[in-house]
């Protein structure tokens, strides 16, 4: 009876859904705001990637404040799991692919993780994205070998470092006298990797804060997890 | 009308079906963990769903390629709200499986009936009552005595 409801509920919901979806028109979006951007963002971010410009230029402050809300997550993480660890990481000790590999990989995630921040505004990809890649480099040697941790006032020192320099960024836009983390410095050069002026800046604090602050997640549940 | 199977009808129930085996799945799972796994479903379908808002028929990518031409390009909002909801996502499950850590640690299971039990065990020994609360008697005194000449007052009278 209760799975019943259930399915019915879910079958009502999607049929709901779908009879609204077919009144939209389809290939053709109501938005004018995407083309009034589409139209101006290269010559007033200087960044060809125009999402890029969406995500640090006309919307800064709602990245920002999704920004506080990875870190509330990531700080109620911590909270809920605690500081106390009686097993750091993984028991067993991984087979000889998987610690070599490990480490020869490193290198290569971190390269392709900063690569990805610093050419944020030319092609897909930027701070989030290559924050991810970089929290996996490091929590790769987590799952390697046994008694491996990370650094965790480390990890605190670079979210920290990443999100002020976030806010001031925004905050010299403002003593400019311009808007709040508005894109400034901006060269006549489209394409270029310098370009786009702040945004790079931008991106790397973004990249380099959701990198630390995933790989101190990633390391809290790995290392509570062999608690049990 | 007749509903012809095109691009546009795949997609929409591609991403309107995803939503709904998610919150399908929510509704009906009895073990904890599949349910933020249906979460996370119904979350990529809702991603998909921003993504579709934004499509425009032969259109490309919004980066500029070359810088002479302005070729006709997807809307760019809804696909930079997508990447942030993403990234939100992932912060929340890792907090509902951080949580779901602590549960099975205290309670040593993740079946949602067994879970409650042990809470409503553990709150009752806290309160310091049974564990036997019905609906239908709540504990303690009634906030009101009730009022004179209403139908119960005066079915008591006559017993």
């Amino acid at each position: 009876m209760r799975n019943l409801t259930g399915l019915l509920f879910a079958g009502g919901l999607g049929f709901m859904l779908l009879s609204i979806a077919s009144g939209l028109d389809f290939g053709a979006p109501p938005m004018l705001v995407g083309e009034a951007i589409q139209s101006v963002a290269p010559q007033e971010t200087g960044a060809t990637n125009i999402v890029t410009s969406v995500v640090l230029g006309y919307r800064g402050i709602d990245t920002l404040g999704e920004l506080s809300i990875l870190f509330a997550a990531a700080a109620a993480a911590g909270l809920v799991l605690g500081r106390r660890h009686t097993t750091a990481g993984t028991l067993t000790e991984g087979g000889f692919v998987l610690r070599y590999g490990g480490a020869m990989l490193f290198p290569l995630l971190m390269t392709i993780g900063f690569y990805i921040i610093f050419h944020g505004h030319l092609t897909p990809g930027g701070g989030f994205q290559g924050g991810v890649i970089l929290a996996a480099a490091f929590f790769l040697p987590l799952l390697a070998r046994p008694g491996a941790r990370l650094h965790h006032g480390m990890l605190s020192m670079i979210e920290g470092f990443a999100g002020s320099s976030f806010i001031l960024i925004g905050l010299v836009a403002l003593a400019e006298g311009e808007a709040f983390l508005q894109p400034m410095l901006i060269q006549d050069t489209l394409g270029q990797l310098v370009s786009a002026g702040t945004l790079p800046l931008l991106y790397l604090a973004v990249g380099l804060k959701v990198g630390a602050e995933l790989a101190g997640l990633l390391s809290h549940l790995a290392q509570t997890e062999s608690e049990a | 009308m007749t509903p012809t199977i095109d691009l546009e009808l795949i997609l929409y129930i591609t991403a309107l079906g995803l939503i709904s085996i998610g919150l399908a799945g929510v509704v009906l799972s009895q073990h904890l963990f599949r349910m933020v796994l249906a979460l996370v479903i119904a979350e990529a379908g809702a991603n998909l769903m921003l993504v579709l808002a934004g499509y425009r028929w032969d259109a490309v990518a919004p980066i500029l390629t070359s810088l002479g031409e302005h070729p006709q390009m997807v809307d760019p909002v809804p696909q930079a709200m997508v990447l942030t909801a993403i990234v939100i996502g992932v912060g929340i499950q890792a907090l509902a499986v951080s949580i779901l850590i602590r549960i099975r640690q205290r309670f040593g299971t993740l079946d949602r009936h067994e879970v409650a039990a042990h809470m409503d065990a553990e709150i009752a020994q806290i309160a310091g009552t049974s564990r036997d609360m019905s609906q239908e008697s709540p504990l303690g005194e009634r906030p009101l005595p009730p009022l004179p000449g209403t139908p119960a007052a005066s079915r008591e009278g006559r017993s």
